[in-house]
């Protein structure tokens, strides 16, 4: 069971007027290293996942989602008040023609979201290191997004989720060294 | 209920509830990995008590955070009003 909560994670703010940001932007939301991707990935891998690592994948998961929110506002933002024309001028002409101003999961290029950007292998030390390896990629496009704009209150926002990244990176290392703690002990029953 | 008025110490006090709940979200995940952090965990249980009185604070003033019952609601049913999150 999940409850919402009527807030964002972190505030959402844009200062400029720049729909083409939106354009990239989409890369997090369905994206291969997206927040949909992680939130799904997690969530999925915590029924099989060892118990004492059960807890940090659904938590950070339901972040993921937190996350997604996020970065669904901040192309609400940038695009709900714009002309088709301005669409088409921002190179959001492709995606007004299929979506009008709806979101929708695809990734920066306009490639539609699919399960094939997530793994469960079922071994644990294999997909934690999947995960670790999906935060690195997430806080690497943070860091390009950041790059590429100078709305100082977008990179506030991003550079928040780009910690995120770090902090989730870190956490999941610390759940390899739990389990291979685990495996290495002798169990007697 | 009269529509909540979205101005400078809405922005105030929804940030003093995030900051808060940031705290926890840290605490949390920290916690999942080191369980047996007295301190933490004591850190944990004094900003879930702050937590509230904040959140119950917000609620009063600008309408329920939550739905299905985790939160009260005014008459008429005050949690489908705006603004939602990405509004404001």
């Amino acid at each position: 069971m999940w409850i919402y909560e009527k807030k964002l994670q972190y505030p959402v703010r844009v200062s400029k007027c720049d729909p083409r940001m939106a354009k990239y932007l989409i890369e997090q939301y369905g994206g291969a290293d997206g927040e949909l991707s992680a939130a799904l990935r997690y969530l999925n891998q915590r029924y099989t996942i060892p118990p004492k690592v059960v807890g940090l994948l659904n938590d950070i998961g339901t972040e993921e989602f937190a996350h997604l929110e996020m970065i669904a506002t901040m192309v609400y933002k940038l695009t709900k008040d714009l002309t088709p024309e301005q669409m088409v001028a921002a190179g959001l002409g492709d995606h007004y023609v299929n979506h009008d101003k709806a979101l929708f999961y695809h990734n920066a290029s306009g490639v539609p979201w699919t399960a094939a950007y997530i793994q469960a292998k079922g071994d644990p030390i294999a997909d934690l290191y999947e995960d670790i390896a999906a935060e690195e990629k997430a806080r690497a496009t943070y860091q390009w997004l950041i790059d590429i704009t100078d709305d100082v209150d977008l990179q506030d926002s991003l550079k928040f989720l780009r910690e995120r990244e770090i902090i989730h990176a870190q956490r999941f290392k610390e759940a390899v060294e739990i389990i291979k703690e685990d495996q290495a002990s002798k169990k007697f029953y | 209920m009269e529509k909540p008025v979205i101005d400078d110490a809405y922005y105030k006090l929804l940030r003093e509830l995030q900051e808060i709940d940031f705290v926890l979200v840290e605490l949390n995940l920290y916690l999942d990995t080191h369980p047996g952090d007295a301190g933490a965990l004591n850190q944990y249980n004094d900003f879930a008590l702050k937590r509230q009185s904040v959140a119950c604070e917000f609620e009063k003033r600008y309408g329920p955070l939550m739905n299905f019952g985790h939160s009260y609601s005014g008459y008429p049913f005050q949690w489908k009003e705006s603004p939602w999150p990405w509004e404001v």
